[in-house]
């Protein structure tokens, strides 16, 4: 348990101070929201039709683009041979790595929302239910993420090649992110139903995703 | 204790890199593998840690703790420092520390010990490349971990350093440990030569 | 870091010591002047009293470009004069700009909840500002992400004078954007016929803001400036190596490398 406390806090530690990526991920996030009006037009009431699904793709570009050096930077310098090495068990290490990163670059863009939404003009209700949705499922976009950092480490390719091979797999959380968020601002489908499939697939995630990184960790060393 | 290998081959892109290797080492006996660029001394360290899967032959350990695997008996310094430049000296140390666990011993007298304690609160991107070495020999003596595997630990300290860390390998033997040292130059210390890939 | 090149800094630091208490306290004076008469400015017939957000709003707009406009200068100065002091500004500068921009923003939104009826309409002007704002954030980011700040200097110094020239373009694509989209602005801020009651105000209170961006950005340096000190000591310091045979010199290092902390 300390070992694992000690990882989280040092990843998050990483993260937050001068050169850390955490809080460049929300920079993204901002950016990417205030680009879709001038593409679709800046008529409010469309905007706030869309706004769940462009505060949801910018959820998950940002989250995506930010994992890239989830174990990039560990395998550089070395420190990922020490992990693998160490007492504790990979697939533990990596969920703590995961949830460091959640943390320092998944939070920020939960807490950051509620401002977006303002921009895309989401009503009090609508902001909630974006929020809310994004707090169950960007676990889910992080944890099957590492899974896409973890093949980077192994191809020792970065970047798009681990955007591609990792957007796939999070169609589902968007799917049920945006049809949750939607169901909340206008129905007439209940927001319970799409709401608990998005946290059993983070609950998923959270299981499959560790051990799909800590084989492709292991079996990629050299 | 004993570690010995036995018939242990080494493939690495799918080029034979050493083949038939045998080799043993007993508590207190330092073993330096030697042999031209390329033979195949970093993998052969890699192997005993368990970061690269042999090809063939086995690597045991007797007589250590048994509910441990031979990689989590083993300290391994590699070319890279496994230090993160936006962390103190101190914090660097006190997480591998943490994560690393098992019997642990003052942090801040490792440091002193490797001339290092002036520098405790400074981010470890100020320090050079001596000193990053010398960093990571402190994580050696603040976990206790009785095999040493070093690759070419030498590399980047002064003569007070090389003096230094002599001493730190005479004292891990004396307490019963266990070096394997990947080297070019001589090691400094009393030790066994385990030649790789024929004469030089 | 050299004297010589410290000689310039310690001189700054020196001259402002000097200027610094006297600049803030004109700064105080001038913005209590502003500020009651901006209480006292007749409410407008047509937006009521929702036009005293004015004399906050307009000043922060200003000063959002503005600072934009320092910075160049001062990335000038980096690229092409080479002066010491030049990235301590830009770099003090852009968190400074950010904040007005930022204040901008919120004033401008705040008006326009009771001229739009929601907090934020895509209006040409306030969209501009918002990029503004982006660009500010994005600078401050370079700023960070670089551990050494003479390195980030220059990369921040080619990003500034870049947006300088963009900034323009950005805001005729943004008028041209929304004159395509809505026909006219919702809202008209003040035009030219400002009445004599809310102009002098106005002026006041921008002046009031000029010169506190000029002692909040004159403070700034000098903390950039003893930071880089700081580095530079504690550069010094790691660079000394303290063997168990010199313990005794090693507690005088460390009460040294503490005082440089708590500076």
């Amino acid at each position: 348990m300390t070992a694992l406390s000690a990882l989280v806090r040092r990843d998050v530690r990483i993260a937050l101070r001068v050169g850390g990526g955490a809080l460049i991920g929300v920079l993204f996030f901002l950016t990417v929201v205030v680009l879709m009006p001038f593409a679709v037009g800046p008529d409010l009431a469309l905007l706030s039709r869309l706004g769940p699904a462009i505060l949801w793709l910018g959820a998950l570009l940002a989250s995506l683009l930010t994992l890239d050096r989830l174990f990039m930077a560990d395998h550089e310098d070395g420190s990922l041979d020490l992990i693998t090495m160490s007492r504790t068990p990979l697939e533990l290490a990596c969920a703590a790595k995961a949830l460091a990163h959640w943390l320092a670059a998944g939070l920020p863009l939960i807490v950051a929302t509620p401002v977006l939404g303002l921009l895309l003009n989401l009503d009090m209700v609508a902001t909630g239910a974006v929020a809310l949705t994004l707090l169950a499922g960007t676990p889910a976009l992080t944890f099957t993420g590492m899974i896409g950092a973890a093949l980077a480490v192994t191809l020792h390719r970065g970047g798009l090649l681990m955007a591609v091979l990792v957007l796939p797999l999070s169609i589902p959380v968007l799917i049920f992110g945006v049809a949750a968020s939607q169901a909340a601002i206008i129905g007439p489908m209940s927001f319970g139903a799409p709401f608990s499939i998005l946290c059993a697939l983070s609950l998923v995630s959270l299981v499959i995703g560790p051990f799909a990184a800590a084989a492709s960790l292991r079996h990629g060393l050299d | 204790m004993q570690l010995s290998g036995s018939g242990i081959k080494c493939v690495r892109g799918g080029r034979e890199v050493f083949a038939g290797l045998d080799f043993a080492a007993a508590s207190g006996e330092a073993l330096a593998v030697v042999g031209r660029n390329g033979s195949g001394k970093t993998s052969l360290l890699r192997l005993i840690a368990g970061l690269l899967v042999p090809a063939g032959g086995t690597i045991a350990l007797s007589g250590g703790d048994a509910e441990l695997s031979l990689a989590e008996q083993c300290h391994y310094l590699g070319h890279r420092d496994a230090l993160k430049p936006a962390l103190s000296v101190a914090e660097n140390l006190a997480f591998w520390a943490d994560f690393l666990g098992g019997e642990r011993f003052d942090g801040a007298k490792s440091l002193a010990t490797v001339g290092l304690d002036h520098a405790a609160h400074l981010p470890a991107a100020f320090l050079s490349a001596g000193q990053r070495r010398r960093l990571s020999l402190a994580r050696l003596l603040t976990i206790r971990r009785p095999v040493w595997l070093l690759d070419e630990p030498t590399t980047a300290l002064d003569a007070a350093g090389l003096d230094m860390f002599c001493g730190l390998m005479r004292e891990h033997l004396g307490r019963g440990g266990m070096i394997i040292a990947a080297t070019h130059i001589p090691l400094g210390i009393e030790s066994r030569e385990l030649r790789i890939g024929g004469a030089v | 870091m050299t004297l010589i090149d410290l000689a310039n800094p310690s001189r700054f630091l020196a001259l402002t010591a000097r200027v610094l208490p006297w600049l803030a306290g004109a700064t105080v004076i001038l913005l209590a002047i502003g500020l009651y008469q901006s209480a006292f400015a007749p409410d407008d017939y047509q937006q009521g009293a929702t036009v005293k957000i004015m004399f906050i709003h307009v000043p922060n707009a200003w000063l959002s470009m503005f600072v934009w406009g320092v910075m160049s200068v001062a990335s000038l100065g980096t690229l092409v004069w080479r002066h010491p002091l030049a990235d301590v500004a830009a770099k003090a500068a852009a968190p400074i700009g950010a904040a007005f921009t930022f204040l901008a923003l919120l004033t401008g939104s705040l008006w326009g909840r009771p001229m739009w009826g929601t907090y934020w309409e895509w209006d040409a002007r306030l969209t501009s500002v918002l990029i503004l704002f982006l660009m500010y954030l994005g600078l401050m980011a370079l700023w960070r992400a670089v551990e050494d700040p003479s390195r980030a200097a220059r990369a921040a110094a080619v990003l500034t004078l870049v947006g300088a020239i963009n900034l323009p373009i950005i805001k005729f694509s943004v008028d041209w954007w929304n004159t395509l989209h809505q026909p006219a602005s919702v809202m008209r801020m003040g035009g030219s016929t400002l009445d004599k009651s809310f102009l002098i105000p106005l002026l006041v209170m921008a002046i009031a803001f000029t010169l506190l961006f000029v002692t909040l950005h004159l403070a700034a340096m000098r903390n950039e400036i003893l930071r880089r000190r700081v580095r530079s000591l504690q550069m010094m310091q790691a660079s000394r190596i303290a063997f168990s045979s010199e313990m005794g010199a090693g507690s005088r290092e460390e009460n040294a490398s503490k005082e440089a902390g708590a500076a």
